[in-house]
């Protein structure tokens, strides 16, 4: 016994995102899902395992990805942001609106990017100091942010933006012969940042304390007000990032863009093991179900799936997934 | 109907539960009769609430058999459970607190109207009231069926459980600590009710922490240690004593020691602390060294004046000094940082994250002074959570298990071990003890007496008597949201307390 102890309290501090562990559970059975998802297309198709079209892919995820990190944040805290695709249009649009009035591209984007923390912000205020429930909050942000959208363009799209700003979703960068998507690099390394945010600082700390219980962490002297509406200000100000690198790959900012991708985002951050009761959540979990929606997505067209068919298989792979999850837990 | 031939109810034979890592039950043999009260006694992790749970269905044994009415069973579901005459009423109660006891008798068998509202799916209200009625007379009760179940009192809800397992003619109630939420009266009303079942031929297994009641209601007492069952004894022929040494293998006064600390300057000064409706012109001062004791009744407002000092709740009016300065409480956070700790009476609502590790949370009030720019150094959380782990000696076969996996005990360790790392001159403590076994309660007393000597001082509020009374230098009893008494722990005694605490005064003694 004494044995057992002492091996075992040489482990280190992993948080919740320990590799190992998170290989035995949850993360493995994606994993899997994802290898399984990748060898049958390649297998069943000539064009999945090509690398236009895998970068077409990791390019058109990569914003879903990034919001999805943040989104994760929010989950974790127990709350949810169903706001997102509208602060990517609203940011995007904001954005195109101030480089098109002239003004240089970094201040603009600098702009659109803070349009999102402080949308995200009014969430974390209503949430924690109004005390709104989080899914009626950002329900109404979600309106309002997409009315502000129309009602700033009245409903035409903005377009013909300077040429350096479409370098930021359009440019690969070549590197070992090979060109690699500059969203791409977003997600990587965003996702490596957020990675350390949740799991090596109190920040992140606070974050899972005050998701697993709002209460103790409270009584143990966590400002959890405060913890709450930083979640909800980075969620926000990484869907603007995801926004504006959307808007420069289509190269136009429309008013109606990015509509229902909060679906996509908040499926993205459950398929990779985020819990919607609070408490429970990684990074790399997200980055993989992320990956999995959208390969779902190419994957089907690929095969022959025609596009009026994708949401109900969408639907029916995220069930599936949740619920393998839930089984998963009981057996433990 | 009444019969009064005694029939076994209930046969359990060599029933054992394992757990990953722990055997929660070995071969239990245990029986119940018709029209009997058996006491179920022993420390948390006994094993008490592992055989309940097997016998309501909710776990399933490994191995063993059960008899119900002679015939063997297998225990499905609850459901199964309460088909074959087994109601258990647990200490939290399952009733819809938004509807009336009528409804919440017949939960899920709402009685259907005759005629055309059949065919709605209307629910025959009078008939249900009628019923209810009828049932709750059965244990003299003047609950009224129509009344909205969360309007009533705890001993009230309680009642209506008892009247929902009569409504399914359960033949065999179990009820889990039924008097831990009850005042004094009440538990007699309790009682009375327990006694009208018994004389209807109902058996009854009572488990309790609190032997007085053990004593007063029970015909046989069965005691339990380590999950399995250490022997059972008349009660017209057992003793405290013989039975707490069943439990723990040890006597009474091996575990309540008090060693005098020296009291030196006031550390902590109340002065007029008001919150409306709860906390009146509350004054005291606690001294370096000194464990003060708050007794009173559940609801007397104890807990609200040590929420009031923590910046929990907000209040009115009135004064907090520490060391001569005035502080400004707003929140906990303003709290831990002038130094005052506090350990709530609730561990696993208020006290832990139970889906965290032991690690995690032993750092949560104190991570900031393990970071530097907001970057946790693993490697000194590893440090000082193993030391207060082997401090305390929290049993965790390791630092990361989740806090959700441990005993009541070393659950309870893991928050005082929070509270220590950022070593508080003032320690608060709601009900310390409560639900852990007598072994993790020494383990508590003897670090509050070594805290004590270190100069802090301590707050503590108890239900428990002989707790109060062992561990206190000096005791103040509240009743009603105002300090009735302060009690020097020479002069103080249980029933000098209970006098008080229920707003009698000295005259009465």
């Amino acid at each position: 016994m004494k044995e057992i102890i002492t091996k075992n309290t040489e482990r280190n501090f992993k948080s919740i995102s320990s590799f190992k562990e998170i290989l035995k559970g949850q993360l493995a059975g994606i994993t899997l899902i994802l290898i399984i998802m990748f060898v049958l297309l390649s297998l069943l198709t000539s064009t999945f395992l090509t690398s236009t079209n895998i970068f077409n892919i990791l390019r058109a995820f990569s914003w879903i990805a990034i919001s999805a990190y943040g989104e994760c944040l929010v989950v974790i805290t127990g709350g949810i942001d169903l706001s997102v695709g509208s602060v990517m249009a609203f940011s995007g649009l904001i954005t195109a609106m101030i480089m098109n009035a002239g003004i240089t591209v970094p201040v603009a984007v600098l702009a659109g990017v803070i349009s999102g923390s402080l949308i995200g912000f009014f969430n974390g205020i209503l949430v924690t100091k109004a005390k709104l429930p989080p899914f009626i909050a950002t329900l109404g942000s979600l309106l309002i942010f997409r009315g502000l959208c129309s009602g700033l363009t009245g409903g035409w799209p903005v377009r013909d933006f300077p040429k350096v700003f479409s370098y930021l979703g359009q440019y690969d960068i070549p590197l070992f012969g090979i060109g690699i998507p500059v969203p791409l690099i977003f997600v990587v390394f965003l996702g490596i940042a957020m990675f350390f945010f949740l799991t090596h600082t109190i920040w992140g700390y606070r974050i899972f304390a005050v998701g697993g219980n709002e209460t103790a962490a409270y009584l143990s002297g966590i400002n959890t007000d405060r913890t709450k509406i930083m979640a909800y200000v980075i969620c926000s100000t990484l869907t603007a990032i995801g926004g504006i690198l959307m808007t420069s790959r289509l190269g136009v900012a429309s008013p109606t863009a990015a509509s229902g991708y909060e679906l996509d985002v908040i499926a993205a951050a459950v398929v990779g093991g985020t819990s919607l009761a609070g408490g429970e959540g990684n990074i790399l979990g997200v980055f993989i179900g992320a990956a999995i929606m959208q390969i779902l997505r190419t994957g089907l067209v690929l095969v022959g799936v025609t596009a009026y068919w994708l949401q109900a298989i969408q639907g029916l792979i995220i069930i599936i997934a949740i619920t393998l999850d839930q089984l998963r837990k009981k057996r433990i | 109907m009444r019969n009064l031939k005694k029939e076994c109810l209930l046969k359990v034979e060599g029933v054992s539960k394992s757990f990953p890592g722990v055997q929660a039950l070995s071969n239990v043999n245990f029986h119940l009769y018709s029209g009997e009260i058996v006491c179920l006694v022993g420390e948390n992790g006994a094993g008490k609430t592992t055989l309940m749970k097997i016998l309501s269905g909710a776990y399933k044994k490994d191995s063993g058999h059960i008899f119900v009415n002679g015939k063997e069973v297998e225990i499905e579901n609850p459901h199964h459970a309460q088909k074959l005459g087994i109601s258990i009423i647990y200490q939290e109660f399952n009733l819809t607190r938004n509807q009336s006891v009528a409804a919440n008798i017949y939960s899920g068998r709402e009685p259907i109207q005759k005629g055309i509202g059949k065919y709605f799916g209307f629910v025959d209200r009078k008939l249900m009231e009628e019923n209810s009625q009828k049932l709750l007379e059965r244990v003299s009760s003047k609950i009224s069926p129509k009344s909205i179940v969360g309007k009533l009192s705890v001993a009230e809800q309680q009642t209506v459980e008892i009247v929902k397992a009569l409504a399914v003619e359960a033949k065999i109630v179990i009820m889990d600590e039924p008097t831990a939420t009850l005042g004094e009266k009440e538990v007699l009303t309790l009682f009375d009710t327990i006694n009208s079942l018994k004389k209807q031929g109902i058996g009854i297994i009572f488990i309790s922490h609190r032997l007085e009641e053990v004593f007063k209601i029970s015909e046989r007492i069965v005691v339990m240690r380590d999950g399995q069952l250490i022997g059972e004894l008349k009660t017209s022929q057992a003793t405290v004593e013989k039975v707490i040494q069943m439990m723990v293998g040890r006597s009474l006064t091996d575990f309540l020691h008090k060693i005098p600390a020296e009291i030196k300057d006031t550390v902590l000064e109340v002065r007029n602390l008001n919150r409306k409706g709860k906390v009146k012109n509350v004054n005291f001062i606690l001294r370096s060294g000194e464990i003060l004791g708050i007794a009173g009744l559940v609801g007397s407002g104890r807990s609200e004046i040590v929420r009031l000092l923590f910046g929990v709740d907000s209040k009115d009016d009135g004064e907090i000094f520490m060391g001569g300065k005035k502080l400004n409480i707003k929140s906990p956070k303003d709290a831990v940082r002038v130094g005052l700790a506090f350990v709530p009476e609730d561990r696993a609502f208020q006290g832990l994250v139970l889906k965290l590790s032991v690690v995690e949370n032993i750092i949560m009030a104190t991570l900031k002074s393990f970071s530097s720019f907001g970057w946790i150094n693993k490697r000194k959380i590893k440090k000082i959570s193993e030391k207060f782990v082997s401090r305390l000696s929290i049993r965790t076969p390791y630092l990361h298990q989740k806090v959700l996996h441990l005993s009541g005990g070393n659950q309870q360790k893991v928050v005082l071990a929070k509270w220590l790392i950022s070593n508080p001159r003032v320690l608060i403590m709601d009900e310390p003890t409560r639900g852990i076994d007598i072994g993790a309660k020494s383990e508590i007393y003897a670090l509050m007496n070594e805290l004590a000597k270190n100069g802090v001082g301590i707050i503590m509020i108890s239900s428990e008597l002989p707790e109060v009374l062992g561990m206190s230098d000096r005791i103040m009893v509240v009743h009603e949201g105002e300090i009735s008494a302060v009690l020097d722990r020479n002069e103080a005694s249980q029933k000098l307390i209970m006098s008080y605490a229920s707003g009698q005064g000295k005259e009465v003694v």
